[in-house]
């Protein structure tokens, strides 16, 4: 029996090892890559000092700053990200609520396909979108605005999720109760749903923001140009061409921007759902619900 | 209480959107596969009257499919390279959710928001940080040479399968240890107490209770990155750019983006998605399957 103890003791040090080596791994490239955004010189390989400013705004002419194109890439991903936003969380706050309350066969063909465009690979998406704005939608030309429909198109999905999830936990009852007290359907609509869906819509406006930020091939597909051209795009010609540490300081602004959302959508779901706790609703739900989709 | 017409109404504009915005786009992409071309200037001509469609251009290019014939190796290529890289993810991210799941107790929380981190960092960004560690003078070289395990360290950014199998991982991975350590999780640890009362060494447990117990999690998960894996385009562009390393995202991209004809390619974006479809189908056949034999 000890034996047997000390043994599985020694299996799961080495899963620890593993799990451990695994998560600094996958982690460590990009933190040199951030490294690398304050290199003092131009090299992507080799560390020449550190500064702070430089090849954000310090460098007149290489910084994201100071180059024309770094910067419109900046500003074309998180104008897309706040069209997406603003469209995206909405229409499928209502979607959701739509599609878990109403009963009827075309309410699971609908829920089919909505569930469609995340399993779709995103070529094809892709390649379908630029078809159709090339010969059916012709009034639509690529640019930002296809960018944006299509961003909504594929970001959709991910909010109606998660505000589906919150609608199936919460239940019905307090509306219920509302109603008992003479509320009419609008007011348990906006002063009793609506306040409790608040956490799920923080939490999807959160994940719109991260899935548009993030997305390469639907804004590459439905790019004008260079003019169009978002952040991954830019990252991904920089990749293969030679660069400067800017565009390691413009994929770093990424990531301190979606960590930064992140951190504030945290706090505000831990603030809207204080004293929930013991409802069994974890905090970090809504930080892990894009990887734990029930498959 | 509400009125019976309103969740009808709430679900309408999204519905709407997504038959305007996806149904329609994919039947654009039938439409122009099935179409004719422009004899004089190759452009596709789509048709958009199913009765008018024409099957001949999308037979001749499955037929490109076929052993020996021009796509056939290039399919052979990426299904080898989805296998692989699906198998790495799996030998790695299962020990992992694995380890998380069941012994991780104080640092669980802390593993799972270093394993959510990923998702939150931009797919390229990783990628980019991928390729500068590996370049010619990059720090993999440099360890290699400090280690001595060789003089000449391999070219990894030029036509290496090597790196596209790995950059696949890197870049896969976390979508698979998310959903399998959520399987995982679901699993009730009064079963595998259960075992272990009745005699069951720690192995036997693993390989009788919790892995065919996690088995549906698992083919999910592989079906979580298989799919977009077989999609893929930009990580063999980036790690590489050779037309040796090329999948069948590439293929397709080309076709559309300055290739000859855009109707080939709208004929293998509809055969990759067939194809993936009948995959997702067995997946949620044997899933099904899965559950009846569980359920009494």
């Amino acid at each position: 029996m000890r034996r047997e103890a000390t043994r599985r003791s020694r299996g799961s040090r080495w899963l620890a090892l593993l799990t451990w080596g695994y998560v600094l791994l996958s982690l460590w490239p990009v933190v040199v890559a951030i490294q690398f955004s304050f290199n003092a010189g131009r090299s992507m390989t080799s560390w020449q000092g550190f500064s702070l400013t430089r090849w954000y705004f310090g460098d007149p002419v290489y910084s994201v700053w100071h180059d024309p194109t770094l910067q419109s890439a900046l500003m074309q991903s998180l104008k897309l990200a706040a069209l997406d936003m603003s469209i995206a969380t909405p229409l499928g706050v209502l979607l959701a609520l739509g599609l878990t309350r109403w009963r009827s066969p075309l309410a699971s063909a609908s829920n089919f396909l909505m569930l469609l465009p995340m399993v779709t690979p995103e070529i094809v998406t892709g390649v379908a979108f630029s078809l159709v704005i090339l010969h059916l939608f012709v009034f639509l030309h690529p640019g930002t605005l296809a960018q944006a429909l299509g961003h909504v198109t594929f970001s959709l999905s991910y909010v109606v999720v998660i505000v589906r999830g919150r609608l199936v936990s919460i239940g019905r009852q307090y509306e219920e109760a509302a109603a008992d007290l003479g509320a009419t359907p609008w007011q348990s609509l906006r002063y009793v749903l609506l306040p409790l869906l608040l956490p799920a819509i923080f939490a999807s406006l959160m994940i719109v923001f991260a899935i548009s930020i993030d997305d390469f091939v639907i804004s590459q597909w439905l790019s004008c140009g260079a003019g169009c051209d978002t952040v991954p795009i830019r990252i991904y010609g920089a990749a293969r061409a030679r660069q400067t540490p800017a565009v390691n300081a413009l994929a770093a602004l990424m990531v301190y921007s979606t960590l930064i959302a992140l951190g504030v959508a945290y706090l505000l779901f831990r603030f809207l759902t204080r004293g929930e706790r013991a409802s069994g609703t974890s905090p970090g739900a809504a930080v892990t619900t894009v990887g734990g989709l029930e498959w | 209480m509400y009125p019976k017409w309103l969740w009808r109404v709430l679900a309408l504009p999204g519905i709407a959107w997504l038959i305007a915005l996806f149904l329609v786009p994919f039947y654009a992409v039938i439409g122009v596969a099935l179409g004719g071309v422009d004899p004089i200037f190759q452009n596709p001509v789509p048709a958009w009257n199913p009765l008018q469609w024409k099957f001949s251009s999308l037979l001749d290019t499955l037929e490109g499919f076929l052993p020996g014939h021009e796509y056939w190796r290039i399919f052979l290529r990426t299904t080898e390279y989805v296998a692989v890289a699906v198998s790495v993810c799996l030998l790695i991210g299962y020990p992992v959710a694995y380890y998380v799941s069941r012994h991780a107790r104080r640092s669980k929380p802390w593993l799972i928001a270093l394993l959510v981190l990923p998702f939150w960092i931009s797919y390229l960004m990783r990628m980019l940080a991928w390729t500068n560690l590996f370049a010619p003078a990059g720090l993999v070289n440099e360890l290699l040479e400090l280690a001595h395990v060789t003089r000449n360290p391999p070219d990894w950014l030029n036509g290496n399968p090597v790196s596209v199998i790995l950059a696949l991982v890197y870049g896969y991975i976390p979508y698979l240890i998310l959903p399998l350590l959520a399987a995982l999780d679901r699993i009730d640890q009064s079963l595998l107490d259960a075992a272990r009362d009745l005699g069951a060494s720690p192995l036997q447990t693993f390989l009788r209770v919790t892995l065919p117990l996690s088995k549906t999690g698992v083919l999910g998960a592989v079906v979580v990155i298989g799919l977009p894996m077989f999609g893929d385009y930009y990580t063999p562009n980036v790690v590489s750019g050779s037309p040796q390393t090329s999948m069948i995202g590439n293929l397709i991209d080309i076709f559309f983006h300055g290739g000859p004809q855009p109707s080939i390619g709208a004929s293998l974006t509809l055969i990759l998605t067939m194809f993936l479809a009948a995959l997702t189908a067995y997946y949620l056949f044997t899933v099904n399957r899965a559950h009846r034999e569980s359920a009494p």
